[in-house]
């Protein structure tokens, strides 16, 4: 049991990544992410509705009929996409406005109804709810790394409208790196975005591999000594 | 009577890549020259600047892919790509916009898709158009030319402003820019566009004190100067001349159906060939081996719609010339076209039904 729950942690915040293996919902990861707080904001967003939709598909799960499953899926996604929105409309109004409509377009992110259909329509509920956490936070991080670097390099700044977020107090969060003249203007356009993601995966991947060496360094290498049946040829 | 018999491949040319791509960086000299008489000697401090960049970053990055890097290095095609950057952005812009986008163009364009020979884009001109979206007001910080200007600037202006912003004598480039009436001189391409939207008809932007007659002053000598550069280069049949001349034809064929419509709305297309980066693009971009169409219908259709592409974007695009946009672009259809456009092997029939289908 408790294996389970780390099984999901590790597949979903590294391995099975769903930013940065499975690539989806690359569509709102790419267009809010020019600050770091744009991103944890649509990251938390993503993450809260993850939770709620694989909790109530899995608490349903035995109900719905296997044949009009998907519609019922985007049904609850929908459900607690427009909870979110209706919240950040009321406690977080000015980075519901910098998201704008890419809070509503949660619903088509495909990594929330892959979890739904992939994991929670067949799992228990704690399971399934943990497993809507740990992808969240996964895609979070991503995210927010993926706005952090294209902030830094294009704006020259850290958590730049953390009080959007957290309240007024936040805005000491700010840090200033550095300051330019010219901003460097690609980081925050859509290539930039691209880049920055390609260069996160190609990163995760390099990791891997490093780690991958690692391990089967530590572990000598199975020599297969072939006993010699027949006597020698020619 | 001696038969000489020789099996294939039947290349008569023992050129290797690193000899190809000198010639091609000789032919540039005439251009950059040029380029030093009217504009100030700028692109000499790019072009060092550029150089050892572009070095320095192919070694470096094939050292740490464990590839023999002197080989490369050697074979001069960043180099190349270094000079190409160089006559593309302003004499005197700063020096970090030169190394960001060498860094750029070899890193980035050329090696992370896996080196010479690999590269879908062309790194100059991706590198080159990454720049002008980055940093707008440097990459067009353009210099009238020197006997137009109220200020007179030597070498040791141009590498004190590349590396400081100011002159020796404490003048900024946007005090270099302006005349002896105290207006700041555009682009001819700029200006003709800038023109058009004021209301003033072609003919009548063509008599500001940038132009000569037809084309601007300096720029015609630049262009025309690239285009001696450029038959050298087909004389020496280092570059075929598909690619080039389709792309000239392409250009000057749109420009002269709607200069005949409509010659106060629509520049000539003399100006067009004589104007921006045309003879450069022709001769030295388009011609790039390694990320141009490979057959030579293929090339044909390459370049004439490079051609077609550099008309469109200048005359209702937001940018002021657009090689690097058209190469780009058609960079990205070379796949299709060579696909469309594989030529027939010996002895099969010409118009099989399958034509394409298989490989």
């Amino acid at each position: 049991m408790h294996n389970e729950y780390r099984e999901l942690s590790w597949q979903g915040l590294w391995k099975n990544n769903a930013a940065l293996v499975q690539l989806l919902g690359l569509c709102p990861l790419l267009a809010v992410t020019s600050t770091t707080i744009n991103g944890l904001g649509l990251g938390l967003a993503t993450t809260l509705v993850l939770i709620g939709s694989n909790t109530t598909v899995s608490l349903v799960r035995n109900l719905v009929p296997n044949e009009i499953r998907i519609p019922i899926f985007v049904m609850v996604i929908a459900g607690f996409v427009t909870i979110t929105q209706l919240l950040m409309n009321a406690f977080t109004y000015d980075l519901y406005l910098a998201l704008g409509i890419f809070i509503p377009l949660i619903v088509t992110n495909c990594a929330i109804i892959g979890r739904a259909e992939a994991y929670a329509s067949k799992n228990p509920v704690h399971y399934a709810a943990f497993d809507g956490l740990m992808m969240g936070l996964g895609f979070t991080s991503v995210l927010v790394l993926l706005g952090a670097l294209r902030e830094v390099l294009g704006y020259g700044t850290l958590l730049a409208g953390a009080d959007r977020l957290f309240g007024d107090w936040a805005s000491v969060l700010t840090v200033s790196v550095y300051h330019a003249d010219s901003a460097f203007l690609l980081a925050i356009l859509p290539p930039g975005a691209f880049l920055g993601m390609g260069l996160l995966i190609a990163l995760k991947n390099a990791l891997d591999n490093r780690i991958e060496k690692m391990f089967a360094q530590q572990q000598p290498e199975k020599t297969v000594t072939r006993a010699r049946v027949t006597t020698e040829s020619n | 009577m001696k038969f000489a018999l020789a099996s294939s491949p039947h290349q008569r040319v023992n050129r290797d890549t690193g000899q190809i791509m000198r010639m091609v960086c000789y032919a540039a000299l005439p251009g950059i020259a040029m380029q030093c008489w009217f504009f100030g000697m700028g692109v000499l401090v790019h072009l060092l600047i550029a150089s050892a960049t572009a070095v320095a970053t192919e070694a470096l990055i094939l050292e740490l892919r464990k590839k023999d890097f002197e080989r490369a290095v050697k074979d001069c095609s960043a180099l190349l790509t270094a000079l190409l950057i160089a006559v593309s952005i302003p004499p005197f812009a700063p020096w970090w916009i030169t190394v960001i986008g060498t860094v750029f163009a070899i890193g980035v364009v050329k090696q992370l898709y896996g080196g010479l020979g690999f590269n879908l884009f062309n790194p100059a001109m991706a590198a080159y158009v990454m720049l002008l979206v980055s940093f707008p007001v440097q990459m067009t910080a353009w210099l009238p030319p020197q006997s137009l200007a109220e200020q007179s600037h030597n070498l040791m202006d141009a590498i004190s402003i590349i590396f400081s912003g100011f002159t020796t004598e404490g003048y900024s480039i946007s005090q270099l820019r302006v005349d002896v009436d105290g207006v700041t001189l555009a682009t001819p391409l700029d200006a003709v566009k800038t023109g058009l939207t004021q209301g003033k008809t072609v003919s009548e932007t063509l008599g500001l004190s940038i132009f000569n007659g037809a084309t601007g002053i300096g720029w015609f000598a630049v262009n025309a100067a690239f285009l001696l550069g450029g038959l050298f280069l087909l004389q020496q049949r280092v570059i075929s001349w598909h690619m080039p001349i389709s792309m000239l034809a392409g250009l000057a064929l749109t420009a002269s159906f709607f200069y005949l419509l409509d010659s106060d709305q629509y520049s000539s297309p003399w100006f067009h060939l004589f104007s921006g980066g045309a003879m450069l693009g022709a001769f030295f971009i388009v011609t790039d081996p390694v990320s141009g169409s490979t057959t030579r219908n293929g090339r044909l259709i390459f370049g004439a719609a490079i051609g077609i592409w550099v008309y469109i974007i200048r005359q209702w695009g937001g940018y002021p010339d657009a090689i690097a946009f058209a190469v780009l672009i058609m960079n990205m259809a070379v796949p299709l076209i060579d696909y469309y456009t594989q030529p027939r092997t010996y002895g099969h029939r010409s118009n099989s039904s399958n034509k394409g289908a298989r490989r």
